[in-house]
């Protein structure tokens, strides 16, 4: 297995590189980032506020005068780790569902199937407004309302692989043999499932991570005093109209997460390298 | 040295082809030949049919023939000649301007060739606007005149159709026209017979015929199939891993073949009639009266019937072989019996034992008792699973064996399906098709089965590969006493290998018949009709081949209160057949489903049994 | 088969898959509309608590309960606020104390605008980068034109909108950067008020589009009939023009269809950061001022049109079918 993954990061092309790149980098932030950090993130530390990049404070002081990297290394961990366990939680119980759906069939898969197709017809970011506005947005419940808003589409993409496996001949094998509905499940469907549900969930991830990063910047998401990176271009909006880094850092950190996670993602694509 | 042989020195060259290497470029910069040092030529008006198995280059050849290439493969040849065209030295726009014009193409599957939102018509005559040929009306014209030569139905409006709404021996028929509307010098033919029914290969391939003859082009049929190609072709080059092994007249080829590898090419094309199997007298599986199929199931009758009224049984060793066309019902009837598809009615008796309809409710040991070897062995071995996991699974589920002794047993299957143990690591996409199929049987065997059920185990396979799998099989059988149902369409091998065969027609067994009887010619007329199309290895089969006889009743749609084959039936009895249901006519060793008596069934013309002797 | 097929006119099978189509969409609108209201209406707790605040009475609380009908059942509350929904008057702002309906039609009109706007360019724009990549498909523009459209698929909408900013309005001073265009502002000053909204939607949306598209077109571009209309000689345009675009309009509606459902959350940012006087914007305030009875309209609003253009783009793959319309 990690034979293969090697082989396979070998062969990656140079924009699957720097997506990996970005990926592994931004993990290391968000695990470190408080370690590193030069300043705490509440701290006052320069009498000027929007203040431009320097050599003490590297990408400038925000709109209280706070050090922006440090609020930055502070604030990845948030995004990256509410976005990894939503994307996690999404993909194990969109997945899980699937498979019971797509084995059982009948009744229980028609109305799995018709809830998950209502689900999937409000637009996430309005379906987040309206689970925010009912239940609140503690890191707790906005980590499973992003999940709940990712299941329905993970849902799918499983059902379909998992309907798609089931009509090949080696599940009709195995259920001639007389095996049960968990052997069939476990050992003949899902390693067959594992590549694609990986693709899926880095996808569900950069999406979690843009929606996120939107609701904070609506003011709806990570609320103060802690701050992730939307809340960092949320919070200096109004250094906009001066330019100033404060807002326009964290916005282009985002961006390379999500982007990389992206290109990453489409360079393991199989298919992809030839 | 001349290319050309020297039987044909004489004639007038018309495609003219030596040196030709044809190479596909990976990523990694590696250049992989898939076709080396290619020469032959072609006398004006011949046909040359390109024989290999599939991986033997034979399309690409015949494709490198319009500079044409798939997968961005390079084609380099010191000389690609088509009449006074130089086609290796032609630029992509020239290359445009030849293809569809002067060389055409008619591709293997006709049902995909076409586009499917744009009618026939509108396709056929494309060619001639495209090359500002004709003007559409002058086209039309001529799409009407090439539709009615080569017997379409109604020639004037079947041009108005949809591709989806055409039979596919008819789209077949549609493409051949397409290829001749500007009258080209060259047609390539790429199996254009190899997805039909044998029954509707046998038209399709006269009418063929009968068309290149006309528009006297010269021709390169591309095949798998030596018997098909021996009635159309004048010159054979057969090929093997993208080199000629050898070429020349149809005549020397078939009856003094020099290489090798064409000799067990038409060993493995002609089966021999193997011995009737010592079985025990005792029914090890007795099928009675099954009515099966698709929906819900209303007062016993499912909402889409596919089976009606099945009965049969084979004794403990013996091989039936179930023969049928696509659609006939044959492979559900393997589903029937696994269980995997309940019957509506009827039974499925192991020894006395009657089992349960639906698997759900069959033990583990009923279970064991019946195993099912799918058609696709692609698809039937799990691609994440080793060979090792998948043998070891049902030792484990239906015997207990773990460890050392399960090792050991697979060790033995192994053995017994003649793979060596380095396979056991691998997992099938590191296969060949060949050892995959081995694979799918080992796993059958595993449960030591009674009864094995066969489901097309060799179509997907190359001839020879197929051969040594069914002499896998009929060993084992033999060896190990199991009961062995061979489903297949291919009348020809199920014969050679079967003690008893059964008939399916759209879902009624026709015919029951033993090899003794088999061999007297006396059958059903659908059973006649299926002998009598399939092609002997012998190029005047086709044309000593009678013409089918027209349907004596004519009939659009099948009812399911007459006999399903009625529409297509020649001797079908008017007041009889067009009023009720058959009768079933049983005599020692042979039933049928028919209302014409014994005495009164025309036997057939030549036939399976004639085959394996003619090139004795 | 095909003679039964052909006796009956086109239109009597086509009428009705659209109408089962319709009807479907109707369903999931009506879920999704029960959705919506169990959870903003049911679960969360008492909207009467909340509007009266601690020092309530519990004798305040059940008299604006009732006047608010919370007392009632479940069900009873669902049907009722389903009705007042579709007869178009949802009832009183909790926060504005104006009518929904009132709110909703000063606001409605300019989303539709800025949205219509997008989806226009963005259609014309997807379409080009699709069919040309796919017809390069592995070659240098593809490649480069894949990597472009990826990056902007992840890239966030308000760093879209807030690098605009920075160079049109403030470094280069050609817009501006709020578009609160005054009602009797002239054409250009309102268009120039709507580049930068419409710019900023347009690079989010014109990207996922474009992927689709691709990949319905390349789809097509595989298949053996494209093949054997190259062995008939057919020019490459023709090929993509009368051969592979007739069987990939179906795919390709619903991709473009698919892609602006992106719109609609694209919006919410796009309007906040511009200030633009649309439904997203006065659906983030109704969050902020947790006002339901606005929040759940403008949902329904939104779900509402998403459905309507799923439904169209279905429609026209239904027509677009060879099999059914032949």
């Amino acid at each position: 297995m990690t034979g293969r993954i090697f082989a396979a990061l070998r062969t990656l092309p140079a924009s699957g590189r720097i997506g990996l790149a970005l990926v592994i980098l931004w993990l290391l932030i968000a695990a470190l980032g408080p370690v590193i950090a030069p300043h705490s993130p509440g701290a006052f530390v320069d009498e000027s506020v929007f203040s431009g990049m320097s050599r003490e404070l590297w990408l400038g002081t925000d709109y209280l005068g706070r050090d922006v990297l440090s609020r930055l290394l502070w604030g990845a961990r948030y995004t990256v780790f509410l976005a990894l366990g939503a994307a996690m939680l999404a993909v194990v119980t969109g997945t899980s569902l699937a498979l019971v759906a797509a084995i059982r069939g009948g009744w229980i898969d028609e109305v799995l199937s018709r809830s998950m197709d209502t689900l999937t017809s409000i637009p996430s970011k309005i379906f987040a407004l309206v689970l925010v506005a009912a239940f609140g947005s503690s890191l707790v419940l906005l980590l499973v309302i992003m999940a709940v808003i990712y299941v329905p589409g993970n849902f799918r993409i499983a059902r379909a692989l998992a309907v798609n496996l089931i009509s090949l001949d080696f599940v009709q094998v195995a259920r001639a043999r007389g095996e049960g509905t968990a052997y069939i499940a476990w050992r003949e469907i899902l390693p067959n499932m594992i590549h694609p549900l990986m693709a899926d969930m880095g996808l569900r991830f950069v999406f979690v991570v843009l929606l996120l990063s939107g609701l904070s910047f609506l003011g709806l998401g990570v609320q103060p005093p802690l701050a992730d990176l939307g809340s960092l271009v949320r919070e200096n909006i109004s250094g906009l109209s001066e330019g100033a880094s404060a807002i326009i850092v964290p916005a282009i950190a985002i961006a390379t997460l999500t982007v990389g996670a992206n290109l990453l993602i489409d360079a393991l694509k199989p298919g992809a390298r030839s | 040295m001349s290319v050309a042989g020297r039987d044909i020195a004489a004639k007038e060259i018309a495609v003219e082809v030596r040196g030709l290497d044809i190479a596909v470029h990976e990523a990694s910069g590696n250049r992989i030949p898939i076709v080396r040092d290619i020469s032959f030529a072609i006398p004006r008006g011949e046909v040359l049919a390109l024989i290999g198995e599939s991986g033997s280059g034979k399309t690409t050849i015949a494709l490198a023939l319009m500079g044409y290439s798939r997968f961005g493969a390079d084609i380099a040849a010191d000389v690609i000649r088509v009449g006074d065209m130089r086609i290796d030295k032609m630029s992509r726009s020239e290359l445009t301007r030849v293809r569809g014009r002067r060389v055409s193409y008619i591709a293997q599957s006709a049902a995909s060739g076409f586009n499917p939102s744009r009618t026939i018509l509108s396709q056929v005559i494309e060619p001639l606007l495209v090359h500002r040929l004709a003007d559409r009306k002058t086209a039309e014209a001529r799409a009407v005149e090439l539709f009615a030569s080569l017997a379409l139905p109604s020639p004037e409006t079947i041009g108005s159709r949809y591709p989806h709404q055409v039979s596919g021996g008819q789209l077949q028929r549609v493409m051949v026209a397409m290829a001749l509307i500007t009258e080209p010098e060259l047609v390539i033919l790429d199996e254009p017979t190899t997805a039909l029914d044998v029954t509707t290969q046998v038209e399709v391939l006269k009418t063929i015929k009968l068309a290149m003859k006309q528009s006297g082009a010269t021709a390169i049929y591309v095949s798998h199939d030596l018997a098909v190609v021996a009635q159309v072709a004048d010159r054979i080059a057969v090929l093997k891993d993208g080199t000629m092994c050898e070429e020349g007249s149809v005549e020397q080829i078939l009856n003094a073949p020099a290489s090798e590898y064409t000799r067990s090419l038409m060993a493995a094309a002609q089966p021999e009639a193997r011995p009737d199997a010592q079985a025990a007298p005792d029914n090890v599986l007795t099928v009675s009266s099954i009515t099966a199929g698709y929906g819900r199931i209303r007062d016993g009758m499912p909402a889409k019937p596919v089976l009606r009224d099945v009965s049969f049984s084979i004794r403990r060793g013996a091989a039936l072989g179930v023969i049928g066309e696509s659609g006939s019902g044959k492979s559900t009837l393997a589903r029937v019996i696994a269980g995997l598809l309940p019957a509506a009615q009827g039974d499925v008796m192991l020894g006395d034992e009657v089992l349960p309809r639906a698997m759900a409710r069959r033990s583990r040991e009923q279970l064991r008792r019946v195993q099912i070897v799918f058609q696709h062995a692609d698809t039937a071995l799990n691609p994440a699973q080793t060979v090792r996991e998948i043998l070891a699974r049902p030792l484990a589920f239906y015997h207990g064996l773990k460890g050392p002794a399960a090792d050991a047993r697979v060790a033995e299957l192994l053995d017994l399906i003649q793979l060596p143990t380095d396979v056991l690591a691998r997992r099938s996409s590191e296969l060949s098709g060949g050892q995959k199929q081995r694979v799918n049987l080992a796993r059958a065997l595993a449960a030591e089965p009674d009864v094995l059920i066969c489901d097309e185990v060799t179509s997907a396979l190359d001839t020879v590969v197929a051969a040594a799998i069914l002499d896998l099989i009929d060993d084992l059988r033999r060896n190990l006493g199991i009961a062995t149902i061979f489903i297949s369409h291919d009348i020809s091998n199920a014969h050679a290998f079967c003690d008893d065969l059964l008939v399916l027609y759209a879902g009624s067994v026709v015919e029951l018949v033993s090899r003794a009887r088999f061999s007297e010619g006396l059958h059903h007329p659908y059973t006649r009709l299926l002998v009598d199309s399939v092609p002997e290895m012998d190029t005047g089969w086709l044309a000593r081949r009678s013409a089918a006889d027209a349907p004596a009743i004519a009939r659009d749609a099948i009812s399911p209160a007459l006999c399903p084959f009625l529409p297509r039936c020649s001797q079908a009895i008017v007041g009889a057949c067009d009023t009720e249901w058959p009768p079933r006519r049983e005599r020692d060793g042979q039933s049928i489903l028919c209302h014409r008596d014994w005495g009164e069934l025309r036997p057939s013309g030549h036939g399976v049994q004639g085959r394996t002797t003619v090139m004795s | 088969m095909a003679r039964s097929e052909n006796s009956r006119p086109a239109w009597l099978r086509i009428a009705p898959l659209i109408l089962y189509r319709f009807a479907s969409s109707l369903l999931t609108l009506f879920l999704v509309s029960a959705v919506v209201f169990t959870i903003s209406g049911l679960l969360p707790g008492d909207a009467a608590q909340e509007l009266l605040g601690q020092s309530a009475t519990p004798e305040q609380i059940a008299a604006l309960r009732h006047e608010m009908g919370l007392d009632r059942s479940a069900p009873v509350r669902y049907f009722d606020w389903l009705t007042s929904i579709v007869t178009g008057d949802p009832g009183v702002s909790y926060v504005a104390n104006m009518p929904v309906r009132d709110i909703i039609a000063q606001r409605l009109p300019n989303t539709l605008v800025l949205a219509g706007i997008t989806a226009v360019i963005s259609v014309i724009l997807a379409l080009v980068i699709g069919i040309v990549s796919a017809i390069n498909r592995g070659g240098k523009i593809d490649r480069v034109l894949n990597i472009v459209t990826l990056s902007l698929v992840a890239t966030p909408e308000f760093l879209v909108a807030t690098l605009g900013v920075l160079i049109f309005s403030v470094k280069l001073l050609w817009l501006p950067s709020i578009s609160l265009a005054p009602d009797e502002a002239s054409w250009t000053e309102t268009l120039r008020s709507l580049a930068l909204p419409v710019l900023s939607l347009t690079f989010v949306v014109v990207a996922q589009m474009a992927r689709m598209t691709r990949a319905a077109v390349v789809d097509q571009l595989e298949r053996p009939y494209v093949e054997m209309a190259r062995l008939k000689g057919v020019p490459f345009r023709r090929i993509v023009l009368f051969h592979v675009m007739p069987n990939a309009i179906g795919p390709v509606v619903n991709a473009m269809a698919l892609s602006l459902s992106y719109l609609m959350g694209g919006a919410l940012i796009v309007e906040t950061i511009f200030n633009y006087p649309g439904l997203a914007s006065l659906m983030v305030n109704a969050v902020t001022s947790r006002d339901m009875p606005l929040l759940q309209s403008c949902a329904m609003i939104f779900c509402g049109v998403y459905l309507a253009m799923m439904l169209v783009a279905d429609v026209i793959a239904i027509l677009a079918n060879p099999r059914l319309r032949a």
